[in-house]
C-alpha cells in the first residue's frame, strides 16, 4: 500500500517538483551576480589591480640622512572616500637617489608609528613596537620589519608603488623576512 | 468603556491573538524562579528595544559615508536638539547591553539551566551574545573617528593573518584595497541591517524556546537532571508550586528593567556621549588608538602574549573559545544544577571574570604603550639632579633628549613599556649599564649607532647617579680588587 503511494506520481506532485527546480535554478542564476558582487573587492589573479604608481615628491624634498613624512592619495579612490584615501608614509633619503619608503602601519597591528630623529626609532603608540632608521625591528611585538613600498627615481621624482593597505598576512609569523609593501 | 471593549473585540476575532497571549502571559513559572536573579534576560531585551529605538533616531541624521560620517557626528553633538543625549543613550546602552548580557550568560551558567531540555536555548544564546559583540565592534566604526580607523586597520591586521585566505579577507572586511568609504558602508550595513535582522529572529527563537521549555527552576542541590524523568518532574513542580508568571513574576522583571534603563539615561546625562575623537585622516598620525571598553582585554592580549603566540592565540582562541560555549550543553546536558555542587563551574566563571578584569584594568593605563610625549612634556624631577656633576647633568639631557623617557619613568613621571630607572643604579652596575644602552635587548632597542661614545658616557655617569639615598650602587667587585679600593669603604654619601 505504501509502495504503492510513493511510486505515484500525480499531476499536482509533478507540478510542485517542478516548481522547486525551477526555484532552484532561478536562485542559481540570481546567486551568480550577487556572489560575485560580494567579492568584488577581492582581486583574484596575479596582477593587483589596485596597485600603481604614485608621486611623492621632488628628490629636493628630502634631504639627505633624514626621513621625513610624505603624504599621497591612494590611486584607487571612490567618490564618498574624503579623507581616507590620503595616505602617509615615512621618507627616508639614504643617499643620493637611494631610498627607502615605509609604511606607516605598524608591522604588529598597523598603528600608525612616529619618527623620532633625536633616537633614531620609529615608535608604535599601540603596543609598543619600534623599529630602528632602516626600518628593521628593534623590540616590542611586531614580528618583522616596517612595510616598505617599491621606489624609483625618475626626473627627480620620487615614485613608489602603492595603493592597498600594508598587512602582516599569513606570512609574517612564519618567517621574518622583510616582505614588499603590497 | 463598552466602545473600546468592542474595538478590542473587533480586532481579536480577526487577529485571534487574545487566548494564545493570555495563555503565554499566566503560563505557571515555579514560585521561586520569582527572583532577582531572574531579570537579566528580560533586561538585555529592554536595553535591546532601546537600541533599536535609539538607532533609528540616529540614522535620522548620520550620514554613513566617509567623508561626512565625522562631520554628521559632530551635527548631532553639536546642532541637533539633543542630538548627544540620543549618542550617549544609543553609546551606554550598547555598553550596557553587553554587560548584562554577560551577567545574564553567567547566571544562566552557574545555575545549569543550559541542561537538558534547553540546550538549544543555550546555542541561540551563545550566538546571541556573539552578535551583541559584533553590534558592538561594528557600533564602534559607525563613531568614524580615529579610533575607529585605526581599530579597522587592526581589524585587518588580525584577518590577514588567516593561513590562505588572509589577504581575501582584508579586502572582503574593507570593501577595497584600503580603509575607506566602501569599508564605512559595508560595516553600516551589518550594522543596521544584518546583525539587527538577525538579532531580531534569533532573539524571538530564544524567547519561545524560554515560554515553550518554561523558565529554568531554581536549582536546588541534589536535584539532578536527567533526560528521562526531567520533563515530567518539571511539570509537577510547575502544577505543585507555580504561579502564573504575569503578574506574579513579572514585576520584578519591569522594576529591574526600568531601573537599568534610567541607569543608562543618568549615564547618558552625566558622562554624555562617547567622541568623536580627531578626524579619521590617515595622515595624522599623532595619534593613539585606542578600543572600547569591551575589547580593552584584548588591547592588553595582544601586548603582552610573545610574538610567536599571538597568531596561534588570536586565530585559534575565539574558535576553540566558541566551539567550547557550544558544545558545553552537549557535555553537561544532565546532572547537578546548583552551582553549591558544581565547584569547577564556579571556579571557571571566577578565573574568566578574574582574567578579564585584570586584563581590562592593564589596558586602562597600558603600561606596554610608551608615552610618546614624555621625552618633551616630563621633566627630569628635580631630587635627581641636585648635588650631580656637569657630567651626570648632561647625561640628564640626553635620557631626555633621546626619548629613554618615553619607556622608562623617573619619579612615576613617563612610559612604563621598560623598567622604572628611579633606582636602577642599585640594579646594574656601570659595565652592565654601558652594555644595556649600546646593545639593548630584553625587549630595549640598541642604541649604540645612535649615541657618541660622549653621550653614553654622559647618560651611563647619570644613570649610576639614580639609587636610594642609603643603598649603594651596584658594583662590580673584582674590579675594586684590581683598582686596589677597599670595599668595605661605605659609598660616597648622597643627598
Amino acid at each position: 500500500m505504501s509502495n504503492e503511494t510513493e511510486n505515484t506520481l500525480t499531476r499536482r506532485g509533478l507540478f510542485m517538483k517542478m516548481g522547486i527546480l525551477l526555484n532552484g535554478l532561478v536562485a542559481i542564476v540570481i546567486a551568480t551576480p550577487i556572489v560575485r558582487f560580494l567579492l568584488s573587492s577581492v582581486s583574484f589573479g596575479r596582477v593587483n589591480p589596485y596597485l600603481s604608481w604614485v608621486p611623492l615628491g621632488s628628490v629636493s624634498e628630502f634631504p639627505e640622512g633624514e626621513t621625513r613624512l610624505a603624504t599621497f592619495r591612494n590611486p584607487y579612490v571612490m567618490p564618498t572616500d574624503g579623507k581616507t584615501a590620503d595616505t602617509a608614509c615615512w621618507v627616508r633619503r639614504v643617499a643620493g637617489d637611494k631610498f627607502q619608503v615605509f609604511a606607516v602601519n605598524c608591522a604588529h597591528l598597523g598603528c600608525p608609528v612616529r619618527w623620532f630623529p633625536q633616537s633614531g626609532l620609529f615608535m608604535c603608540p599601540c603596543h609598543g613596537g619600534a623599529y630602528y632608521r632602516d626600518g628593521s625591528r628593534a623590540s616590542g611585538p611586531p614580528e618583522r620589519g616596517l612595510f616598505e613600498y617599491p621606489y624609483k627615481v625618475e626626473n627627480g621624482l620620487v615614485t613608489i608603488q602603492a595603493g592597498e593597505l600594508p598587512t602582516p598576512g599569513p606570512r609574517a609569523a612564519l618567517t621574518g623576512e622583510k616582505l614588499p609593501c603590497a | 468603556m463598552r466602545m473600546i471593549e468592542k474595538i478590542g473585540e473587533w480586532f481579536d476575532q480577526r487577529l485571534q491573538l487574545a487566548a494564545p497571549i493570555r495563555e503565554a502571559a499566566e503560563h505557571p513559572v515555579p514560585r521561586n524562579t520569582a527572583s532577582w536573579w531572574y531579570v537579566f534576560g528580560s533586561a538585555a531585551l529592554v536595553v535591546f528595544l532601546l537600541q533599536v529605538v535609539t538607532g533609528i533616531l540616529l540614522a535620522l541624521i548620520y550620514v554613513p559615508s566617509a567623508g561626512e560620517a565625522w562631520s554628521s557626528l559632530h551635527a548631532l553633538n553639536n546642532d541637533v536638539t539633543l542630538g548627544w543625549f540620543i549618542r550617549a543613550l544609543h553609546g551606554w546602552g550598547s555598553n550596557f547591553m553587553v554587560a548584562i548580557v554577560l551577567i545574564h550568560m553567567m547566571q544562566v551558567f552557574l545555575f545549569g539551566a543550559y541542561k537538558f531540555p534547553r540546550e538549544l536555548t543555550w546555542i541561540v544564546g551563545v550566538f546571541l551574545l556573539l552578535m551583541t559583540l559584533g553590534m558592538a565592534f561594528s557600533g564602534q566604526i559607525m563613531r568614524f573617528d580615529q579610533d575607529a580607523y585605526w581599530g579597522l586597520g587592526i581589524g585587518a591586521s588580525i584577518a590577514s593573518r588567516v593561513p590562505l585566505i588572509g589577504p581575501a579577507t582584508v579586502k572582503l572586511m574593507l570593501g577595497g584595497p584600503i580603509i575607506a568609504g566602501a569599508t564605512l558602508s559595508r560595516f553600516f550595513a551589518l550594522h543596521v541591517f544584518v546583525i539587527p535582522g538577525l538579532l531580531i529572529g534569533f532573539v524571538s527563537l530564544h524567547l519561545l524556546m524560554v515560554l515553550r521549555l518554561g523558565i529554568n527552576e531554581w536549582p536546588m542541590p541534589g536535584r539532578v537532571v536527567k533526560r528521562a524523568t526531567y520533563t515530567d518532574e518539571y511539570h509537577a513542580l510547575t502544577k505543585k508550586d507555580g504561579a502564573p508568571f504575569v503578574p506574579y513574576a513579572i514585576w520584578k522583571d519591569m522594576f529591574f528593567a526600568a531601573f537599568i534603563v534610567l541607569a543608562i539615561a543618568a549615564c547618558a546625562l552625566y558622562f554624555g556621549p562617547f567622541g568623536p575623537t580627531g578626524r579619521p585622516d590617515p595622515t595624522i598620525i599623532q595619534t593613539a588608538p585606542r578600543p572600547d571598553y569591551f575589547f580593552l582585554w584584548l588591547y592588553a592580549l595582544l601586548s603582552l602574549l610573545p610574538p610567536s603566540l599571538e597568531t596561534p592565540v588570536l586565530l585559534i582562541g575565539p574558535v576553540l573559545a566558541i566551539i567550547g560555549l557550544l558544545l558545553l550543553p552537549f557535555l553537561s546536558g544532565e546532572g547537578e544544577k546548583s552551582w553549591r555542587r558544581r565547584p569547577i563551574a564556579v571556579l571557571t566563571v571566577l578565573l574568566i571574570a578574574i582574567t578579564l578584569g585584570t586584563f581590562t584594568h592593564l589596558a586602562d593605563f597600558a603600561p606596554w604603550s610608551p608615552h610618546m610625549n614624555a621625552w618633551s612634556s616630563d621633566p627630569v624631577p628635580a631630587q635627581f639632579l641636585n648635588h650631580t656633576t656637569a657630567l651626570e647633568r648632561q647625561g640628564a639631557l640626553v635620557f631626555q633628549a633621546k626619548q629613554c623617557r618615553n619607556c622608562h619613568s623617573l619619579g612615576e613621571l613617563g612610559g612604563q613599556r621598560g623598567p622604572t630607572l628611579d633606582g636602577v643604579a642599585v640594579r646594574l652596575t656601570q659595565d652592565q649599564l654601558i652594555r644595556q644602552v649600546i646593545q639593548g635587548g630584553g625587549n630595549m632597542p640598541a642604541y649604540g649607532k645612535n649615541l657618541s661614545p660622549a653621550e653614553t658616557t654622559a647618560l651611563v655617569a647619570f644613570l649610576q647617579t639614580l639609587h636610594p639615598p642609603g643603598q649603594a650602587p651596584a658594583r662590580d667587585a673584582s674590579r675594586d680588587v684590581v683598582l686596589g679600593i677597599d670595599s668595605h669603604k661605605p659609598p660616597a654619601a648622597q643627598p
